[in-house]
C-alpha cells in the first residue's frame, strides 16, 4: 500500500516538469471529454458530476469545448471510449467511477500529452490526477439526524458494494447516530450496483419491512427515497437533492458538487499550470453540500446546523477517538482521529454494527 | 378470420440476398427520421455510425477485439441452437472459463514462470466453460430440467462467484481493498499483434474454431446428429443417434468456448480480474449466433456489424453529442429490421378458414 503511494508521488514528483502541458492557444478551443457510467438521468452520481461539466461550459463560455459518453462499462469498452475521446481531439479527460482506473491508465500512457483526471482512485501518473470528495462527513450528520428522527431506533442502509467509500461512509452513519443515542441499530442490503432503481427500491422496502423508519442509501438513484415517500417513512438523499421525489420524505441530501474542481482544474489547464494531483476535497471545500434540511422539528435542525458548522471549521472529525471496532479493539485512541490513508482503505465496522463484511 | 405464418419451402437466392437490402434500408429510413427530428444531418451521422470507424486502422483493431468474444461464443451457441438445445447461459460459462484461467495466472504470479502460462490458462477456460455448461446439460438428461432456465440461472452463480473471488483471496493485498487481483505478469498475457492498438493473439484463435466449427457442422457426420436432433428428433433416434450424447456434445463445445472467449477478453485487454468482466458478452453473441443463422462464417459477419453498432454509437455520443438511448434505440432498429426481414423472407402470412377439430 505505501509502496504503490510512495511510487505514485515519485512518479509524479519525477514527471512535473513532463506534465506541465503548453497553454491552449486563444484562437482554439480546449475540448474536454466526460467518461460516465449511469445515464445523465440518473438524477444521482452521473447527473451530478454532468451539473459539473456544464458549469465549466457556463464558466468558460466559448474557449472550451465538452461532450460525454454515458453509460460506459468498466473494463475494456472504457479503454476505448478514452482513446475515442482522445483522438476526437479531447486535451482534458475526466474518467468518473472507479472501475475505469486502469483503463485511464493505459491510455494515459500512450498520451503523454493528455491531462486525465480521475475519479476515486488511487492509482496516479504524471498525467493522470485523482480526485474524489469526503462524503463521509456527510454522513456524520445523517446518522444524529436518524437517530433524533427515528422512532424505532432502526436506521436503514441500501449499501452498493463492500469498498473503503461505502464501509468508511456505513461507520460514520453509524458514530453520528450513536453520538446521540447510542443504542442505534441500523440494518444493512448490500445491492452489488451503482445505479440499479428496481433492486434499491426493493431493498428501500424490504428494509422498511424490517422496521426502519430511516432510509439511507449509496446507490445513485431516487428509488428508495419514493419507495419511503410512498411509505410514508423518512430517507436521506444521495449525491444531488432529490427533494421532488420525496417532498415529505427527505430529511436532507448529501449533494457532490464537483463544478469547483471542475472548472479549477480547466483553469489549470488553459493557463498551462496542470499537475498530477491527488484531491479530497470536503464540506469546507464546498465539494460535499448539505440540501437544506426538511421535515424535522427545528431543534433537530439546529443540532444538524451546528455539527455542519463544526465539521467545516475542523473541531469536529467524523472518525475522531476513541472508537472501538465490532471486536471490541480499541482502534482510534482518544484524542486522536483517523488519518485520511486510513479512511480511503477502511475494511472494518465500528461497534454496534449487527452485519459483516461481504467477502471478509 | 385468423392469420397463419407458414414456413416457405423454397426460397429463391434472389429473395434471400435481399433480406439484408431490406434491412438497411428500413433502418436508414427509420435512422433518418429519428435524426432530422433531433436536428442532427442524417448523412453526416449515417457516416459518423458506419463509415468512419471502416476507415482508421485504431478503429479497425477495436471493432475486431469487440467482436473476437461474440464470434466465439456465438459459434458454440450455433452447436446448441443447430440440436435445438436452448443455451442461454454462455455469460456464466464465459465468467466460469475466465475464473478457472485465471486462478493458474494468479497462482503462478510472481513466480517467473514460464510461456506455458498462457497456453495453460487457455485451456483451463475452455475446460471450466465447458464444466459449467454441462451442469443444464446433466440436469436436462437426468432430470429433464429446462435448460433455458438453469443455463440462466448458473449465470448468476459463476458471476456471484467471481464477485466472492475478487473482493475475499483474489484480493490485491496493496489494492486498498477495492475488489481487484493483481495485474497479470507478462506470461499470463495475451500478445499484441500491432505496434500500436488492442489487435490481440485471440483473433487468431477465434478464426481457426470458426474454420474447424465450419467443418465439422458442415461435413461431419457429428454435425449431421447435431442438425438431425434439432430439425427430427425422432428421425435421429431411429437413426441411432444417443440424445444424451448430443445434449452433453453441444453444451461442452458450447461452453468451452465461451470459456476460452472469457479467458482471451480477460488476458487480451482486461489484465486482471475483477468483478465485472464482460458488458454482457453472453447475451449479445446470443442475437449474433441468430443474425448469423447458426452458420459460424456469418456469425463472424454478424459478429463484426454488432460492434460496429457499438462503436459507431461511441462515435456519435463523442463527435454529435447524440445522448446513449439514441445510440441504443439506433441499435435496437436495425437487428428487429434483420430478423423481421428474415422471417417475412422465410415464412408468409396466409389467411385460413376456421375449422373444426378433427
Amino acid at each position: 500500500m505505501r509502496k504503490i503511494l510512495s511510487m505514485a508521488v515519485a512518479i509524479a514528483a519525477g514527471f512535473t516538469l513532463a506534465g506541465a502541458g503548453t497553454p491552449a492557444s486563444a484562437a482554439e478551443k480546449l475540448k474536454i471529454g466526460f467518461v460516465y457510467i449511469g445515464p445523465v438521468g440518473d438524477f444521482g452520481w452521473t447527473y451530478q458530476h454532468d451539473q459539473g461539466r456544464k458549469a465549466v461550459e457556463k464558466e468558460f463560455g466559448d474557449k472550451v469545448e465538452t461532450t460525454y459518453v454515458e453509460n460506459v462499462p468498466e473494463g475494456p469498452d472504457a479503454e476505448r471510449v478514452i482513446e475515442q475521446l482522445v483522438r476526437a481531439g479531447n486535451k482534458l479527460i475526466f474518467t468518473t467511477s472507479f472501475g475505469y482506473m486502469e483503463p485511464t491508465l493505459k491510455v494515459a500512457k500512450r498520451y503523454p500529452k493528455v491531462f486525465f483526471e480521475h475519479a476515486t482512485g488511487y492509482k496516479r501518473a504524471a498525467n493522470v490526477s485523482t480526485y474524489n470528495s469526503k462524503f463521509h462527513e456527510g454522513r456524520y450528520i445523517l446518522g444524529q439526524i436518524a437517530a433524533k428522527t427515528s422512532k424505532t431506533g432502526t436506521v436503514g442502509y441500501i449499501a452498493s458494494f463492500p469498498i473503503p467509500e461505502v464501509i468508511s461512509g456505513i461507520n460514520a452513519l453509524m458514530l453520528g447516530a450513536q453520538s446521540v443515542n447510542p443504542d442505534m441499530k441500523v440494518k444493512i442490503v448490500w445491492v452489488n450496483s451503482w445505479f440499479d432503481p428496481a433492486k434499491e427500491a426493493d431493498a428501500a422496502k424490504a428494509l422498511i419491512d424490517q422496521g426502519a423508519d430511516v432510509i439511507s442509501q449509496h446507490t445513485d438513484s431516487p428509488a428508495a427515497m419514493q419507495a419511503a415517500e410512498a411509505r410514508g417513512v423518512k430517507a436521506f438523499g444521495q449525491a444531488s437533492d432529490m427533494i421532488n421525489f420525496g417532498p415529505k420524505a427527505q430529511l436532507t441530501s448529501i449533494i457532490d458538487n464537483w463544478a469547483p474542481y471542475y472548472i479549477e482544474r480547466t483553469k489549470a489547464v488553459l493557463d498551462g499550470t496542470w499537475k498530477s494531483t491527488d484531491t479530497w476535497s470536503g464540506m469546507k471545500d464546498g465539494e460535499v453540500v448539505m440540501a437544506p434540511y426538511t421535515n424535522m422539528p427545528d431543534d433537530v435542525k439546529a443540532m444538524a446546523e451546528k455539527t455542519e458548522a463544526a465539521i467545516k471549521d475542523g473541531s469536529l472529525h467524523p472518525f475522531k477517538g476513541p472508537i472501538t471496532n465490532q471486536k471490541g479493539e480499541l482502534v482510534v485512541k482518544e484524542g486522536a482521529a483517523l488519518s485520511d490513508k486510513d479512511i480511503l482503505s477502511m475494511n472494518w465496522y465500528v461497534k454496534g454494527i449487527d452485519d459483516k463484511i461481504p467477502g471478509q | 378470420m385468423p392469420l397463419r405464418i407458414e414456413r416457405q419451402e423454397h426460397i429463391s437466392g434472389l429473395r434471400l440476398t435481399l433480406v439484408p437490402l431490406i434491412a438497411i434500408a428500413f433502418t436508414i429510413i427509420v435512422g433518418t427520421v429519428m435524426f432530422v427530428a433531433l436536428g442532427h444531418d442524417p448523412i453526416r451521422a449515417f457516416g459518423i455510425y458506419f463509415i468512419e470507424p471502416l476507415t482508421d486502422t485504431w478503429t479497425l483493431q477495436e471493432l475486431v477485439v469487440k467482436a473476437c468474444p461474440l464470434m466465439l461464443i456465438g459459434t458454440g451457441l450455433a452447436f446448441c441452437y443447430r440440436a435445438n438445445r436452448w443455451n442461454i447461459g454462455a455469460e456464466g460459462q464465459y465468467v466460469a472459463g475466465a475464473v478457472l484461467g485465471s486462478w493458474l495466472a494468479l497462482a503462478t504470479h510472481g513466480t517467473d514462470a514460464g510461456p506455458w502460462v498462457l497456453p495453460a490458462m487457455l485451456a483451463l477456460g475452455v475446460i471450466g466453460g465447458a464444466l459449467w455448461g454441462l451442469i443444464p446439460a446433466f440436469l436436462r438428461v437426468r432430470f429433464g430440467a429446462s435448460e433455458i432456465l438453469t443455463s440462466l440461472m448458473l449465470v448468476y452463480v459463476a458471476q456471484l462467484g467471481l464477485d466472492y473471488l475478487v473482493r475475499g483471496p483474489w484480493r490485491d493485498p496493496q489494492g486498498f481493498n477495492f475488489p481487484q487481483s493483481v495485474t497479470f505478469d507478462d506470461v499470463a498475457l495475451m500478445p499484441l499483434l500491432l505496434g500500436e492498438g488492442r489487435l490481440h493473439g485471440g483473433i487468431l484463435i477465434a478464426l481457426v474454431v470458426i474454420a474447424a466449427a465450419t467443418f465439422v457442422l458442415g461435413r461431419t457426420l457429428v454435425g449431421y446428429s447435431i442438425e438431425l436432433a434439432g430439425s427430427a428428433p425422432r428421425a435421429a433416434a431411429f437413426a441411432g443417434f444417443d440424445e444424451r450424447r448430443v445434449t452433453y456434445g453441444v453444451f461442452a463445445v458450447s461452453g468451452g468456448l465461451a470459456g476460452l472467449a472469457g479467458m482471451i477478453e480477460v488476458t487480451g485487454t482486461i489484465g486482471q480480474m475483477q468483478p465485472s468482466i464482460s458488458p454482457g458478452y453472453g447475451f449479445t453473441a446470443i442475437i449474433a449466433a441468430m443474425l448469423g443463422r447458426l452458420h459460424p462464417v456469418l456469425i463472424l459477419v454478424s459478429s463484426l456489424v454488432l460492434a460496429l453498432t457499438y462503436i459507431g454509437g461511441e462515435a456519435a455520443q463523442i463527435t454529435m453529442r447524440l445522448p446513449f438511448d439514441v445510440t441504443r434505440v439506433f441499435q435496437g432498429t436495425l437487428l428487429i429490421a434483420i430478423l423481421a426481414a428474415d422471417v417475412l423472407v422465410r415464412y408468409r402470412v396466409r389467411r385460413v378458414e376456421e375449422v373444426g377439430h378433427a
